[in-house]
């Protein structure tokens, strides 16, 4: 197949994803009132006119890289989580109850600690998914969802309860957020008078760690064969039960430190509605990211715009912030439309076909060539 | 409240918390008896919530009041049927994997449900709901008709979906070629049925029912709209699919199991036995991961091909 | 329908010409038997008879008018139905259901009603005599009463025009001369095309035969004016001479030892039932039989992938049964399995990292569980030449390559271990010729290397060539073993249905 006709038809068929994408967004915005195109201009560019706003972009990338790294393990070794955002929270809490457990440690002790707990709340939880579909086959999208609302409850009912602040009972206003965390647990800023913390160095060192993991160690080998072909890496001799449970724990992992991350970085204490969507963003990211680390950076980064802007055309346009997830949900569908069409040799042979009956594309040079898709 | 009022409060309320995941999985069972498993139910049921709502709302004063909660259902059907047919493009047309289109058109409809709903509404507003209807005679048996004949009309054409149901898929052509399409594609291929064809309905009516699943919870149930009003419903319909072996037997029998639950969560709180609220709240997601890990593989009587898209010229 | 003609029908897939200008006709009460090597294009030719492909070029004409067939349903219009290889019956459903998939008029109203369906099914199966039950259920079938039931149903639907896709693939040589008995006398009143790669059945049932060779027409005559050895020679482009055991050689101590091995199956059926067999060191066993009696099960037992009830496996003296597949590999069991494509390697890494799909954890390839990969890429190097592996690069995804050069990277792998046992299920199953020579070739050589082979193959051919000594397997057991100077074909296939000598 003509190397030239393959970039073309993969162009074509990217591009008319993300036209349709953008399609049926503005088919949204169109029914609530709003123009499209201001809506998206805003979205854009709002973010990037001032250094806060920039800054802030980053913010939201943080935790959306490491959601997205755990996400493409996981993915990777044909394990399906979508329970990130109830990693995310269990992790927020497991960190934060040790903060406050341990107010006097010194910094450098207590803040890796705080962080190490969150990663292995959010991999219990995932681990729970991962031991039932190992176990007992049974379907871990199902499963993580309902842990989701499970943890969403369990969240609630501690903020609420054994974990409020004292003050908020003591003012009896009852918003339910736990108690400050000791300064010794925080993240420092990066950029004074921004909320972009060290968070963010982290995350880009566990992007390349995740690189190495996935295509230099023998682990990741194992979780790639047990994801790419089950079978055969079971005939290998490959435990591809214990691989894929590995790889949801370090999905979990990640989910719970991106949980660890935002409180010790961003908002000081666990509050209610801290993971707002980083959980399902976080699939999106992946998915848009190709599953790769070297992608899922821009991905994330890109993906932070688009919160940060929906929060401001919330503000400036009333369009209200839901529609972010209109936007995730149409460019999930996209993306896996197209990449099928993309990878499906089928589809493009009868794309090829179909051009050559209409005159527009010569027939092949050679009738046959040594196979390669 | 003694216990026997507690549970005869909870049976009762039993049937009709059992119509919007009844309805929900019945359609769900078309889609994948078919072969396609739609994730995206939930965000089906939540468009079906709110475009059901939204005409039950806006014509409630005036001159086609009486019309407005059929009105209201009507266009929740269109609602669902469309998004089935989106998702139809997307799984069988485009063979995209069904796990993930599903949790993107989750997003999309329950983002869209949101968006409207602020836009539109925007704030905690009622609606009259459907009155009751009991069936003379037999919902004065004691007990029992308390429990299953003393509900509004749409609890009793949910339940007669059942045995319709059951009836279309084993007794009619359509059903057959279902069937087929669902077990062995390219053996219904090859005797001339439309693979693409049948799927496209049978997701199309598995929309549709979705939807219908999605206004009942808002014009009948809770009669009000809020962004968390489905509340994974959609998902817990699919597992029941699972559960009930794809027969709509089973799938009514294990709706009215998870309704129980939520009820008795309800009676909990009302009875005043102490138990925190939130916990009660995760009654019926626990029990459906109990379930799922309680339920045998067997998947021999099922729908083999299901989750798998289907390619003629796929070199076999 | 008085003839068919294809006329310059041409068929390209993704990387490969299937179809080159092919013509070729047919006509009422002939049998045209569709002759070539494996991937020469026949079954794709009869795809887009039966309306299942589209022709990129050339056309189709019933009784010299042009036709389309957009769908099996324009095929069975005109009187075109086929049998294909993998039977096209829904499993879950009863035979009349499955005709009634298929009978348009049923599909009008609300109510289903089978007795249309299971009317027809009576009526062809009496009348060609082909005895079928409408209301059983077909996977309580036989592999030979479900082609039945295929037959039947393609005739109940209006086939005029019937076409087999190797008919004769499954089953024993008794219920094989059975069929093609059955099928002569429907000759009289249908056509027939047949495709085949056995040209003894070619020679027994057609009346013309037309022969492919890379997707095109290179003969086109009456079966009768040529010998087998013409249409072989005919069919490969050159002499057919496929390598041969011929040494008597010595042979060393077992290295494998089955003995009182009983598993399960699938559906919880006993697979195997106390089966005993020995593998010695420089022999290669064969195991003849039909399939679905046993040999899966023995193979996935063989490499730890099923649960062994009771009995022992002993590889080189160890007992390896219940063992993990990871320590049966280690203690030098190789295995070619089945299905290439999903068990043989992964096809979503690249052909380097398969090559070591074996071995990437051992101090050979990683270091502190971390990849090397320079020695990864020269073992890929290394492999490719010995093994002529062709690929535009060894980092391109294994699944993209043609099937005969997955078997090559597969069998690169395991030779490349030295394993002290092969099994082989059936690994030249739909590889063309060179390849298939590529392949006995290495086996041969492996024997020569004193490791024990036992292979498991649907050709009969096949294993007389390469045996040593001939296993059948019926039911589960080992009903005999021959040695493969002394077996002959009629005495196999009377031991492979189950018939005990004497």
């Amino acid at each position: 197949m003509d190397r030239r006709f393959r970039l073309a038809y993969a162009g074509a068929v990217i591009s008319t994803a993300a036209l349709a994408a953008a399609a049926t967004g503005a088919l949204v915005l169109g029914a609530i009132g709003a123009s499209p195109w201001a809506t998206y201009a805003v979205i854009l560019t709002g973010p990037l006119k001032d250094l806060f706003g920039a800054t802030e972009v980053l913010v939201r990338a943080v935790p959306l890289i490491l959601v997205a790294l755990g996400i493409a393990i996981s993915f990777r070794s044909g394990i399906l989580n979508i329970g990130a955002e109830g990693q995310i929270q269990i992790g927020i809490l497991a960190s934060s109850a040790v903060a406050l457990a341990l107010p006097r440690l010194p910094g450098a002790v207590l803040l890796p600690l705080c962080l190490m707990a969150g990663a292995a709340g959010g991999a219990l939880w995932a681990g729970i998914a991962g031991v039932l579909r190992a176990r007992l086959d049974v379907n871990e999208i199902l499963s993580t969802v309902m842990l989701n609302y499970i943890a969403a409850q369990l969240y609630t009912f501690l903020l609420r309860g054994p974990m409020i602040d004292p003050d908020e009972l003591m003012t009896g206003s009852g918003t339910p957020q736990s108690m400050r965390l000791p300064k010794a647990a925080w993240l420092s800023r990066l950029v004074p008078g921004t909320r972009l913390h060290t968070g963010l160095l982290l995350a880009l060192v566990l992007a390349v760690l995740v690189w190495l993991l996935l295509w230099r160690t023998t682990l990741g080998y194992r979780m790639r064969a047990a994801g790419a072909g089950r079978k055969a890496a079971r005939y290998a001799g490959i435990d591809v039960k214990r691989s894929v449970l590995v790889a949801m724990l370090f999905a979990g992992a990640f989910a719970g430190l991106a949980g660890a991350v935002e409180v010790s970085g961003v908002h000081h204490r666990a509050i209610e509605a801290i993971s707002s969507g980083y959980g399902f963003s976080g699939i999106v990211v992946a998915l848009f990211g190709g599953l790769h680390p070297a992608g899922i950076v821009p991905a994330a980064v890109f993906f932070g715009l688009l919160l940060v802007g929906a929060d401001m055309t919330q503000r400036s346009a009333g369009v209200p912030a839901n529609m972010i997830l209109v936007l995730q949900g149409v460019i999930i569908l996209a993306i896996v439309s197209a990449r099928m069409y993309v990878a499906n040799p089928y589809a493009r042979e009868r794309a090829a076909r179909a051009l050559r009956r209409l005159g527009l594309l010569a027939a092949p040079a050679s009738p046959g060539e040594v196979s390669e898709g | 409240m003694t216990a026997g009022q507690m549970i005869f409060d909870t049976l009762s309320l039993g049937v009709p918390f059992s119509v919007a995941l009844l309805l929900a999985a019945l359609g769900e069972n078309f889609n994948q008896r078919a072969g396609v498993f739609n994730l995206g139910c939930d965000g089906i049921m939540s468009m079906g919530a709110f475009l059901g709502f939204l005409p039950a709302y806006a014509l409630r004063t005036g001159a086609l009041a009486p019309w407005s909660t059929a009105a209201g259902f009507a266009l929740a059907a269109v609602a669902g049927a469309a998004l089935g047919l989106l998702f139809a493009l997307v799984t069988v047309t485009f063979r995209a994997p069904q796990g993930i289109a599903g949790i993107g058109l989750q997003m999309l409809g329950w983002g869209t449900a949101g968006t409207l709903f602020r836009h539109f509404i925007g704030g905690v507003t009622g609606v009259e709901g459907v009155a009751p209807w009991p069936i003379p005679g037999l919902s004065r048996i004691p007990y029992l008709g308390g429990i299953l004949f003393d509900h509004n009309p749409v609890v009793y054409l949910a339940l007669l979906a059942v045995p319709a149901s059951w009836l279309l898929l084993y007794h009619t052509p359509w059903g057959l070629r279902v069937r087929a399409v669902g077990t062995h594609p390219r053996a219904a291929d090859t005797m001339g049925i439309a693979v693409t064809r049948v799927r496209y309905q049978a997701l199309v009516l598995g929309g549709a029912m979705a939807g219908l699943g999605g206004a009942y919870l808002s014009l009948c149930q809770a009669k009000m709209f809020a962004d968390d009003l489905v509340a994974g419903r959609g998902f817990i319909a699919v597992a029941l699919v699972y559960f009930g072996r794809w027969s709509p037997w089973g799938i009514f029998a294990g709706a009215l199991l998870f309704s129980l639950a939520q009820a008795l969560q309800l009676s909990i709180q009302v009875g005043g036995i102490k138990f925190p609220y939130e916990f009660a709240v995760m009654l019926p997601y626990v029990l459906v991961i109990v379930v799922l890990a309680l339920a045998r593989r067997s998947r021999q009587l099922g729908p083999t091909a299901l989750g798998k898209p289907y390619d003629r010229e796929m070199r076999i | 329908m008085r003839s068919l003609a294809l006329e310059d029908v041409t068929k390209r897939f993704p990387g490969v010409l299937a179809c080159d200008r092919v013509s070729l006709t047919v006509r009422r009460g002939e049998a045209l038997a569709l002759v070539g090597e494996n991937g020469a294009g026949k079954s794709t030719l009869m795809n887009i008879l039966a309306g299942l492909y589209q022709p990129d070029e050339g056309r189709i004409l019933v009784d010299g008018e042009p036709v389309h067939f957009r769908t099996p349903a324009d095929a069975y219009a005109r009187g075109v139905g086929m049998v294909h290889q993998n039977f096209m019956l829904v499993p879950t459903m009863t035979v009349a259901e499955n005709v009634a998939l298929g009978l348009r008029s049923l599909h009008r109203g609300f109510k289903l009603d089978l007795r249309e369906a299971r009317r027809r099914v009576k009526e062809v199966s009496e009348h060609h005599e082909l005895p079928v039950n409408p209301d059983a259920f077909v996977w309580q079938l036989s592999v030979g009463e479900q082609q039945r039931v295929e037959i039947v149903k393609t005739l109940c639907l209006g086939a005029r025009l019937l076409i087999l896709d190797e008919p004769t693939s499954a089953l024993t040589p008794q219920e094989t001369d059975d069929l093609l008995s059955r099928l002569k006398r429907m000759a009289s009143e249908l056509s027939i095309i047949f495709i085949s790669h056995k040209l003894a059945e070619v020679k027994a049932l057609s009346d013309r035969v037309t022969i492919l060779r890379h997707g095109a027409v290179v003969f086109n005559g009456a079966t009768t004016h040529h010998s087998t050895g013409e249409l072989a020679a005919l069919m490969t482009g050159r002499e057919v001479v496929l390598p041969r055991n011929e040494s008597s050689g010595t042979q060393g101590k077992p290295v494998l030892e089955v003995r009182a091995l009983r598993v399960r199956g699938e559906r919880g059926h006993r697979a195997l039932d106390g089966l005993d067999l020995t593998v010695r060191a420089g022999e290669i066993v064969g195991l003849a039989g039909v399939s679905g009696n046993g040999q899966r099960e023995l193979a996935d037992a063989l490499a730890g992938l099923r649960h062994v009830e009771s009995g022992s496996i002993l590889l080189d003296g160890e007992e390896i049964a219940g063992r993990s597949p990871r320590a049966i590999i280690e203690r030098g069991m190789g295995y070619v399995p089945e299905d290439r494509h999903d068990e043989g390697i992964v096809p979503g890494l690249s052909v380097v990292e398969n090559l070591v799909l074996k071995d990437f954890a051992s101090p050979r390839f990683s270091r502190a569980g971390l990849l090397d990969l320079q020695a990864m890429a020269r073992n890929a190097a290394a492999l490719r030449e010995r093994f002529d592996i062709r690929c535009s690069s060894t980092a391109v995804a294994a699944g993209t390559l043609s099937g005969g050069n997955i078997q090559k990277v597969i069998l690169a792998r395991e030779l490349a271990r030295a394993p002290k046992a092969l099994v082989a299920v059936y690994p030249t199953r739909g590889v063309d010729m060179g390849a298939a020579e590529f392949i006995h070739e290495q086996l041969l050589a492996l024997r020569a290397q004193s490791a024990g082979v036992l292979l498991v193959s649907e050709e009969l051919e096949e294993i007389m060539n390469l045996s040593d000594r001939i296993a059948v397997i019926y039911r589960g057991r080992i009903v005999a073993v021959v040695p493969a100077r002394d077996a002959t074909r009629e005495q196999l296939g009377l031991l492979m249905a189950g018939v005990a000598h004497g």
